[in-house]
């Protein structure tokens, strides 16, 4: 790669070798669970793998393939539209969605799975009313289907794509649009051809993090009964007591989530999606009449199925339980749990957000095939199920408190103390908040670099008070990210938490793993109301438009580059190659 | 600019959270560790019964019986863990295979569970006993209709049967039962009648599918009888009924909740205390009836809304098979399609 003028410095290529092994490092951290799953591969029993290909495999590839395609086309839809209604358009109550359709993030995919089942089955409140109205023979779909739980995913899932959209359409800034305008496109055109191609680092990133969070759910498909590939791995290691067959399967998991991730970068990677001009200062269009209507109509739907109603039915279970036996017992450990479930998910948010910001910045100081691997390889642990995951972090850990003796001449345990969740969380979730982080990353363009370079500011200097400002709106946006899934965290923080550190979380699973779903609504609640406040606060530090902005003229040798930055109106180049 | 970077302070302070947060102290000799399967709900009355009578503290943990044996496993030597309880017997069984248990020989337990509920190595011991037996709607089948679980096969019961996930372990533990008793042939034959039965997909639990046999959607279920205990004392006007299931035939499946001394505990003695305890009279109930189970202990009786059900004959089959021929089990279970 040719050396520009800035970067021919001893202290430059040092810097450049130094954020290398910065990535590599954090790889490293990432893959050793991993690793140590992959070599429990070995006990895998032939037997077993035979006869799974010959009874299982084949069906629960279907409907996995049936469930994320479905999952993924919905929340695209869902999660763009929205976005883009929000963003560009003036209706009744818009200002009060644009953060309300944040709120389904708060809830759990198992918690609405199971809100939705009791409610919609046949022994269901629904479906006996109906009954009683048109009659006993009567029967409807069946909700326990693949249909059902990708409704329940989608509904669940549409807020990454929104979020991360909105931040698109937010951050690309006037210029584009209304160059598009002038250029003769409709307002149609110009979202098909202009934003919707400009925002694509930020779409990929929610629909990647929407087709790992599908593959690798266990809580939502099983109270539906269908068959994942998932739930085959969890077959494999409970059912049929192997972890090598498990971990094998896993590693399927593994390479397919590599494989996405590598070929959705492979397929940007020539193209540029800087900022032009500052962000929306045009209010929006104003819909008026039946447009109006529909759009707030939609929106209220959206909000309605997603969050709204399944609070309700919550509600209900909750006041109707208050009075029993369980209900008193449960609210006193309710509110200690609730605050460990704070604690652990904004010490996760905190950590991970850092951890992404050093990859995402070691990747675009150190940019090389070994990065890029290595960025792709600590992005991995969302792929694969949390449970799998969780023993492939105890392993390692255990393997370290072992080995502590010999090396550091300490008889300490790593395992179970607070370190091992938090670490188990980074390599889970880093993939969560690695997406904003590197998109909002993707905004900033390369001459801002060099100009700092030109004043002698260094890598960190750099970092700390040019990008970091620049880059606020989307760490806080990857930072609510990670906080709602760590809170919603259920199978690593069961393996891995220290004696009395139970979240909301573990309340819901003990409850639910009993059937008692009623009794688990308060803790439901408590859950979804520990985790609103700080999706709130954090939402509107995502959406505020902080710092000067940021123009970039299309390459270094084109006309406009010798015009001054801050004002350029120098038009974007969407496509990608 | 400072010598000392923001970057390499933060750094220090990290090294030394790290360090803090690291160190967990040795166990006191008046403290027991207890990993649990059986929900923090059940076990937390029970152990501070136990801190009250003896003042030793328990320490525990819960989470899914797979995931602690595997801990168990990983942490070797360096477990803090004294005493593992899981909610099944094929997970007592598959934590001795991967010798995390250690045999315990007391007299004591021997004469407080009965042969059938322990395991013939002494590694683990059933605490409470789990019936699992049929369920019928009243408007729509009649005691009569029923027998046995092998007659749920036959076709006059298409489309009338409701059944629970074969995911789950409960069931898993029945079909090996069947297994243990007909072989797997046979075994095969009535799960693939059962599966020809199915009224709508099996559920994901069984208080939903008892509810969906009350609601009419089918006639007839299995289930464990402490849902329908629940459920009944929730809703007292459905119309269900439990039907004991092999009477004249080998008597209904009954699996245990029980709980074994872990190999590298730091207090066996203590913990063999602990397992007693459990096992005596003073706990028996309180094990047994906040969760509507059979104490298994002979001398101890019933909770009275346990008892209300009426006497049934359990399989005297030794509840170890459950463990030994789950994995068989779950792969006929795959042959035969029953999900």
């Amino acid at each position: 790669m040719p050396k520009s003028l800035f970067t021919a410095t001893v202290s430059g290529e040092r810097q450049r070798l130094l954020w290398r092994a910065v990535a590599l490092l954090i790889a490293a951290l990432i893959v050793a669970p991993l690793a140590v799953l992959l070599t429990r591969i070995g006990e895998a029993d032939t037997h077993l793998l035979r006869h799974l290909l010959d009874h299982v495999l084949p069906r629960v590839v279907g409907s996995t393939l049936l469930l994320t395609t479905l999952v993924v086309a919905s929340t695209a839809v869902l999660g763009t539209g929205l976005a883009w209604l929000v963003s560009r358009y003036r209706f009744p109550g818009r200002n009060l969605f644009n953060w309300a359709l944040l709120l389904p993030m708060a809830l759990p995919a198992y918690v609405l799975a199971f809100v939705v089942v009791g409610l919609l089955d046949f022994a269901g409140p629904l479906q006996t009313a109906l009954r009683a109205l048109l009659g006993p023979d009567l029967r409807l779909p069946p909700v326990r289907s693949v249909g059902g739980a990708a409704v329940v995913l989608s509904l669940s899932l549409y807020p990454y794509v929104y979020m991360l959209c909105r931040s698109a359409f937010d951050s690309q800034g006037q210029r584009a649009m209304e160059a598009a305008r002038c250029l003769g496109l409709t307002r149609r055109q110009a979202f098909w051809r202009i934003a919707l191609p400009m925002s694509r680092p930020w779409l990929a990133a929610g629909l990647l993090l929407v087709v790992m969070e599908t593959l690798a759910d266990f809580g939502t498909v099983s109270v539906f009964n269908v068959d994942t590939f998932t739930t085959a791995i969890y077959k494999s290691w409970f059912g049929l007591f192997s972890l090598g067959t498990a971990a094998q399967l896993a590693s399927l998991l593994l390479l397919i989530g590599f494989g996405i991730a590598v070929t959705e970068n492979r397929l940007r990677d020539r193209a540029g999606y800087w900022s032009t001009g500052r962000g929306r200062t045009e209010p929006g269009v104003a819909l008026s009449g039946p447009r109006a209507a529909l759009a707030t109509a939609t929106c209220l739907g959206v909000l309605l199925a997603a969050f709204l109603l399944p609070l309700a039915q919550l509600l209900a279970w909750a006041v109707a339980g208050w009075g029993g036996a369980e209900g008193t017992a449960m609210d006193t450990t309710s509110l200690r749990a609730a605050g460990r479930t704070l604690s652990l998910g904004l010490a996760a948010a905190a950590l991970v957000v850092a951890t992404a910001l050093l990859l995402a910045y070691a990747r675009r100081e150190s940019p090389g095939r070994l990065t890029d691997a290595a960025t792709r390889l600590a992005t991995l642990g969302y792929a694969i199920p949390g449970a799998v995951l969780a023993v492939g972090v105890f392993v390692a850990l255990s393997l370290t408190d072992r080995a502590l003796p010999a090396l550091a001449g300490v008889d300490w345990r790593i395992g179970g103390t607070l370190v091992a969740i938090l670490f188990a969380y980074l390599a889970r979730f880093l993939a969560v908040g690695f997406g904003p982080v590197e998109a909002g990353m993707a905004r900033i363009g390369r001459s801002l670099d060099d100009a700092t370079r030109v004043l002698g500011a260094g890598s960190w200097r750099r970092l700390l008070s040019v990008h970091l400002p620049l880059l606020a709106p989307s760490l806080f946006a990857a930072a609510a990210l990670v906080l709602v899934d760590v809170m919603k965290e259920m199978p690593i923080t069961l393996m891995t938490r220290p004696f009395g550190w139970d979240t909301l979380a573990v309340r819901i699973f003990e409850l639910t793993s009993e059937g008692q779903w009623e009794a688990a609504a308060l803790p439901s609640l408590a859950l979804v109301a520990t985790g609103l406040l700080p999706l709130v606060l954090l939402n509107r530090r995502a959406q505020s438009h902080a710092g000067p902005s940021i123009t970039e003229s299309p390459t270094p040798s084109g006309p406009s580059a010798s015009t001054p930055n801050l004002s350029g109106a120098a038009p974007a180049r969407p496509s990608p190659t | 600019m400072s010598r000392h970077h923001p970057a390499q302070q933060t750094l220090r302070a990290f090294a030394l959270a790290l360090t803090l947060l690291c160190t967990a102290p040795a166990a006191a000799s008046d403290k027991l560790v207890v990993y649990s399967a059986r929900i923090e709900a059940l076990i937390k009355p029970l152990f501070e019964a136990y801190t009250r009578e003896t003042g030793i503290e328990i320490q525990y943990v819960t989470d899914k019986e797979g995931a602690l044996v595997e801990r168990l496993k990983a942490e070797g030597a360096k477990t803090p863990a004294d005493l593992l309880i899981t909610t099944d017997a094929g997970n007592l069984w598959q934590a001795a295979q991967e010798g995390v248990l250690r045999a315990v020989e007391s007299a004591t337990l021997d004469k407080a569970v009965p042969a059938n509920l322990r395991d013939p190595r002494k590694q683990w011991y059933g605490l409470s006993i789990r019936a699992r037996t049929l369920f019928f709607n009243t408007k729509m089948a009649k005691a009569t209709d029923l027998s046995t679980y092998e007659d749920l096969a036959s076709p006059k019961w298409r489309g009338k049967l409701c059944l629970r996930s074969s995911k789950k372990v409960y069931n898993q533990s029945l079909v090996a039962m069947l297994i243990s008793e007909h072989g797997e042939a046979r075994a095969e034959q009535i799960v693939r009648g059962w599966v020809a039965n199915l009224a709508t997909e099996p559920f994901a639990d069984d208080t939903r599918m008892l509810e969906a046999v009350a609601a009419g959607q089918c006639a007839v279920g299995i289930a464990n009888t402490y849902y329908y205990g629940r459920l009944m004392e929730k809703r007292p006007d459905l119309p269900l009924a439990i039907f004991w299931a092999n009477q004249d035939d080998g008597g209904v499946h009954v699996n245990v909740s029980g709980a074994g001394v872990t190999r590298q505990a730091k207090n066996p003695a203590q913990a063999q205390k602990l397992l007693e305890w459990l096992a005596s009279p003073k706990a028996q109930n309180l094990f047994a009836d906040v969760n509507l189970e059979f104490p298994v202990n002979p001398t101890v009786a019933a909770d009275p809304a346990v008892k209300a059900w009426g006497n049934f004959k359990a399989s005297p089959i030794n509840v170890v098979e459950a463990g030994r021929l789950q994995a068989t089990a779950v792969r006929l279970m795959d042959r035969a399609g029953y999900r």
